[in-house]
């Protein structure tokens, strides 16, 4: 017996909420406390599926973030610095293990308040959060066999300003080196993605962290400025836009204050005629559509050996027609939702310009949801390298697609860019592989896979892309002198 | 009858030729008595945009270079330098140094230029990781040159500031535009000497001397530099931090008074690298066992 | 021979980035199929199963009980489909055939001297027409895996079309026994000179070397038959066998398949799975899926 075609699709598979706990209202979490700001003002923060708000979030102004820096500082000179190392470690131990506990809640809070599919929350942000916390804990009491003969010390109060992308684990790359090294912190969220940063505070509240060591404020830009003014804060770790990045090293001029910057990017993936096609067709869309192309490192300029480049492209696209865009909830959905209106409407003016300029256009067939913030996958091909979509970072579901012919070429098209945060190789031979990875001018190069991320592993740019680099031993460095 | 001296005309060192700056303009170098000790070049903007093209155009195959080459080349300046000495002890006590404090400082610079020629193949060895992720891959992290670096050198040395900061930038593979001393030229541009019969590929370092004050801007505003090194007490330094933002330039910051003991290490080479992190998988991880 | 049975138009195959594979299947291990279509999933692995007994001990009486069951999966529950196929020896074929037939069900053979292949040629070609002549519908053969591991891949492609040419109507199954080719390029490779040579469909293993069908191996065949029909125009089925024992793996094979391939492959034409165990599970998954309780296997008939 033979059936006819089945035309099978995947029923809804939505995640439940049922086990999450948010509150109407968050207030700051400064000095081990919840405090009302200041100003008695709050913000909304809302849901970018279906736009419905969420909850009500504590806008800190100068006063609250003096606040929270000097119980930072009298935390740091009080108890943080005078605890031996080995115990220090021990919260991290523990907050990471709180963590864990609260992995599917943080979950699903991520997916709802950043619109990411919960497959990436549930899969890869929430378990690398907790894996940092993990890995920097041990760190603490191990940091004399990190820098050999040098005499390093903790720097004091950090400052640490976080992007909407990787909201949790954004957070996890700030707090635990901190307090590995013995620094006390002030964090502050992005304003569309604050509630899992304060989900932490809940749990490093439970964990016993002496009060002060971590002190949460939400807000805007200007809350921002202020922790980066404020005197007494002794090192600001940023994470963001270039052009914030370059605010910040102006207006901390003259000062003693260190600083990381883990910024813009807008990194080549390249593909060569002997390279695994179909896994690098999977590096591909890997390398832009994960998390809604809302990464900094995103693969986000296409580079493809001209004489392979039909045959990759149609691959491409087929393999876009398999995503799932829709609900962030779905276990199914591959693709979520763009986190703001805003970011939508600076993704929709680029795509805009990209039709303009008159590249090839193709975007997948998918039904978007009515309401919502969504973008369909979005390829340009035949993109020139002047053109804007090749040298701007969009931040969005958009790849631009270049050929090249030789090897000279490409290294040389893929370094011509202010940043150079990460590449992208794709060959099947080990010596050009290492021929391009030393060339390539980047912080990060991903040979035969992209956009992995571990614990362990350093992460930073080169150039405009920022300096410092977080994770691993050497992201210690940031919070030491 | 007395023979008649030959005066050394100071010029200064720009992609391994030793022009006079392009604006023909000179100031005099003083002693602390205010006599005049020699002319030197009043290096104008232009001679910065033409050391940075020189530096430029140098980096990439000073990088190529084995690290081992980097350190027969840096050890080779040790060489000459110690068989030139005499000439430096004299610049320094012109200069106001008495002979036994330049005949230290002469050492100390040798045996600091000795320091980093050791350092060139080993401080990515001791500076770099393999980073076991949790993952089928392997992934290493190692170091690479920033670029071109500006080097603002110490108004108080002529000598033991500039060698230390210029080894660890030229040790890691990067290029450099120095900007010597302004009161105390003398000894760099017969350091530039020096480093020009050493083998040392011209346009790697470049040498001006003039003001700082109509310098550090050109400097640190140029966008094809990648990071400043410059000493804690010049007057510029907020200014060039506020400048380097531009392209975020890293802006290193050292005490003035380089110490002997204290002022050499990795984390001065470090400062002028950037760390790059590669990824690679690994087929069969967990899987087939080696023991045997 | 006709052009596109020229070994020199085998394509050079891409080379296999095997961690690569291992994300992109954990990718498929991932999709959460539920209700509706995980009703209608079970439904199409049932009616995609070449329920198959190849064993030493094969009997009449054995081979009588599979085929009932092949019919009869479970006649408690309404509106079951049968199974694809049977698979036996080709000294079973015509009792097979006698008994399932009339079902619409295809009886395949195994052919040219399975498992091992290790068999001259006039051998392979006399086991194969024995079972077409017995009436087998689907042929399904053994690759030379000792002369393709030494190099000999234009052996392996002539023998291929040799044994196509005598399969007459009969549809042609390779097996590759990726479980002996030890990496993915190899069943890439392998894949694409059976393809090219003329086969209907591509199986992964014989079900006596393990591993057998992995997801990965199948992803990467999957691969290949999705680069053939790009290239020529033609589709090619597949089938997994060996170690596909549970309805989970089996819909997760099937999210490859409609990923990988698109709708067209999702039926028993172009994609069987190869199992004796697999069709037990399916049904007390129905079964759970419909009542709420989870089942026990004795309620499920063990043929």
């Amino acid at each position: 017996m033979t059936t006819k075609n089945n035309n099978w699709d995947y029923a809804a598979s939505v995640e439940s909420t049922a086990h999450i706990k948010l509150n109407k209202k968050y207030a700051l979490y400064i000095d081990g406390k919840w405090v009302e700001p200041s100003s008695k003002k709050y913000f909304t923060t809302h849901n970018p599926h279906n736009e419905e708000r969420i909850a009500e979030i504590a806008d800190a102004n100068d006063h609250d973030v003096d606040l929270a820096v000097k119980a930072a500082d009298r935390a740091y000179k009080e108890v943080w610095s005078k605890i031996s190392a080995s115990e220090r470690g021990k919260y991290i131990f523990r907050i990471a293990r709180l963590m864990q506990e609260h992995a599917r809640e943080l979950a699903v809070i991520e997916s709802l308040d950043s619109g990411k599919p919960i497959r990436e929350s549930r899969d890869i942000d929430i378990p690398l959060a907790c894996n940092h916390f993990f890995y920097y804990a041990g760190w603490a009491d191990k940091l004399e066999y990190a820098f050999p003969n040098q005499k390093k010390e903790a720097l004091g109060v950090a400052g640490q300003i976080i992007p909407w992308n990787f909201p949790l684990l954004m957070a996890a790359w700030k707090i635990a080196p901190a307090l590995a090294t013995g620094n006390t912190v002030v964090l502050k969220p992005a304003e569309t993605t604050s509630l899992t940063a304060l989900k932490l505070a809940e749990i490093i509240h439970a964990s016993g962290l002496p009060p002060g060591v971590v002190n949460i404020v939400t807000g805007y830009g200007h809350t921002g400025a202020a922790i980066v003014s404020h005197p007494k804060v002794a090192k600001i770790a940023f994470t963001g836009s270039t052009a914030v990045g370059k605010l910040i090293q102006r207006s901390i001029a003259g000062t003693t204050k260190k600083a990381t910057l883990e910024l813009g990017g807008k990194s080549a993936n390249i593909i060569f005629d002997d390279a695994p096609i179909d896994q690098a067709v999977e590096g591909i869309i890997n390398g832009i559509f994960f998390n809604q192309g809302h990464v900094c490192c995103a693969g986000s300029r296409l580079f493809v050996q001209e004489n392979v480049a039909e045959k990759v492209i149609r691959k491409l696209k087929h393999r876009m027609q398999s995503l799932q865009i829709g609900n962030p909830l779905d276990k199914n959905t591959d693709i979520g939702a763009i986190n703001s209106a805003e970011q939508l409407s600076i993704i929709n003016k680029y795509i805009k310009i990209g039709i303009k300029e008159g590249s090839e256009f193709f975007q997948s067939k998918c039904v978007l949801p009515k309401k919502g913030y969504y973008c369909a996958p979005t390829l340009f091909i035949n993109v020139a390298q002047s053109s804007v979509l090749t040298q701007e970072e969009i931040f969005g579901p958009v790849l631009s697609i270049q050929t090249f012919r030789t090897v000279d070429e490409v290294i040389q098209k893929a370094n011509n860019s202010p940043y150079g945060l990460a590449a992208g190789v794709w060959t099947d031979k080990g010596s050009k592989i290492f021929n391009l990875t030393s060339k390539l001018k980047a912080g990060v190069v991903w040979a035969n896979t992209y956009n992995k991320f571990d614990p362990s592993s350093p992460f930073g740019g080169y150039k405009e892309s920022g300096y410092g680099r977080e994770g691993g031993l050497h992201g210690l460095a940031a919070y030491l002198k | 009858m007395k023979r008649i001296e030959v005066l050394k005309t100071y010029k200064i060192y720009i992609g391994g030729k030793f022009p006079r700056t392009e604006s023909g303009r000179f100031y005099e170098a003083t002693n602390a008595s205010g006599r005049s000790i020699a002319n030197m070049c009043k290096s104008s903007r232009k001679d910065i945009r033409n050391a940075v093209v020189a530096a430029r155009k140098a980096q990439g195959a000073w990088q190529e270079r084995t690290a081992f080459n980097r350190g027969q080349i840096l050890y080779r300046i040790a060489e000459i330098l110690e068989g030139r000495k005499s000439q430096f002890i004299e610049e320094l006590m012109l200069q106001d140094s008495t002979k036994k404090a330049a005949q230290i400082e002469v050492n100390d610079c040798i045996d600091r230029i000795v320091y980093y020629a050791g350092w060139c193949d080993k401080f990515n060895q001791v500076a770099s990781s393999v980073n076991p992720v949790s993952s089928s891959h392997f992934n290493f992290s190692s170091y690479e040159p920033t670029g071109l670096v500006g080097i603002i050198s110490p108004e108080s040395s002529s000598l033991f500031g500039l060698v230390s900061m210029l080894l660890p930038v030229i040790s890691g593979g990067n290029s450099c535009v120095l900007i010597a001393s302004e009161s105390k030229p003398l000894c760099a541009v017969t350091l530039a000497e020096v480093l020009n019969t050493s083998d040392v590929p011209p346009g790697v370092v470049n040498i001006l001397t003039g003001q700082v004050s109509e310098l550090w801007s050109p400097l640190s505003s140029h966008m094809d530099v990648n990071a400043i090194s410059i000493c804690s007490r010049s007057a510029y330094i907020k200014d060039i931090q506020i400048a380097s933002a531009d392209n975020l330039k890293r802006v290193r910051t050292y005490d003035d008074e380089w110490d002997v003991q204290g002022g050499q290490g990795i984390q001065y080479i470090t400062d002028f690298q950037e760390l790059k992190t590669t990824w690679h998988p690994i087929e069969n991880i967990g899987g087939s066992s080696s023991s045997y | 021979m006709t052009k596109t049975n020229d070994f020199n138009a085998v394509p050079r195959s891409p080379s296999i980035d095997k961690v690569g594979v291992e994300e992109r299947v954990a990718r498929f291990q991932s999709r959460s199929i539920k209700n509706d279509s995980k009703m209608q999933g079970l439904h199409m692995v049932l009616n995609m199963i070449d329920l198959t007994t190849l064993e030493g001990k094969d009997t009449p009486g054995k081979v009588r009980q599979m085929c009932f069951k092949a019919a009869h999966l479970h006649d408690s529950y309404p509106d079951l489909p049968t199974v694809a196929a049977v698979c036996v020896y080709p000294s079973m074929v015509r009792l097979a055939k006698s008994i399932v037939g009339d079902f619409g069900i295809k009886v395949a053979s195994v052919s040219t001297a399975f498992p091992s292949g290790q068999a001259p040629m006039n051998v392979k070609i006399s086991d194969t027409k024995y079972a077409v002549e017995h009436g087998a519908d689907e042929i399904d053969m053994v690759i030379s895996r000792g002369k393709f591991l030494s190099g000999e891949f234009s052996f392996v492609f002539d023998e291929i079309s040799a044994i196509k040419e005598v399969c007459g109507d009969a549809r042609l199954k390779v097996i590759l026994e990726t479980g002996e080719l030890s990496t993915l390029d190899n069943v890439r490779k392998a894949s694409d000179i059976a393809m090219y040579a003329g086969a209907d469909f591509i199986k992964t293993s014989t079900g006596k070397i393990q591993p057998a069908a992995t997801m990965q191996v199948t992803y990467t065949m999957l691969q290949a038959i999705r680069d053939f029909y790009d290239e020529t125009g033609v589709m090619v089925g597949m089938k997994p066998a060996g170690g596909i024992s549970n309805a989970k793996l089996a819909l997760h094979n099937l999210v490859m398949v409609k990923e990988v391939l698109g709708q067209e492959w999702l039926t028993n034409q172009w994609f069987r799975f190869g199992a004796s165990s697999l069709a037990n599970d399916v049904l007390m998954q129905i079964l759970k899926t419909d009542t709420g309780a989870y089942q026990s296997a004795d309620y499920f008939t063990i043929d």
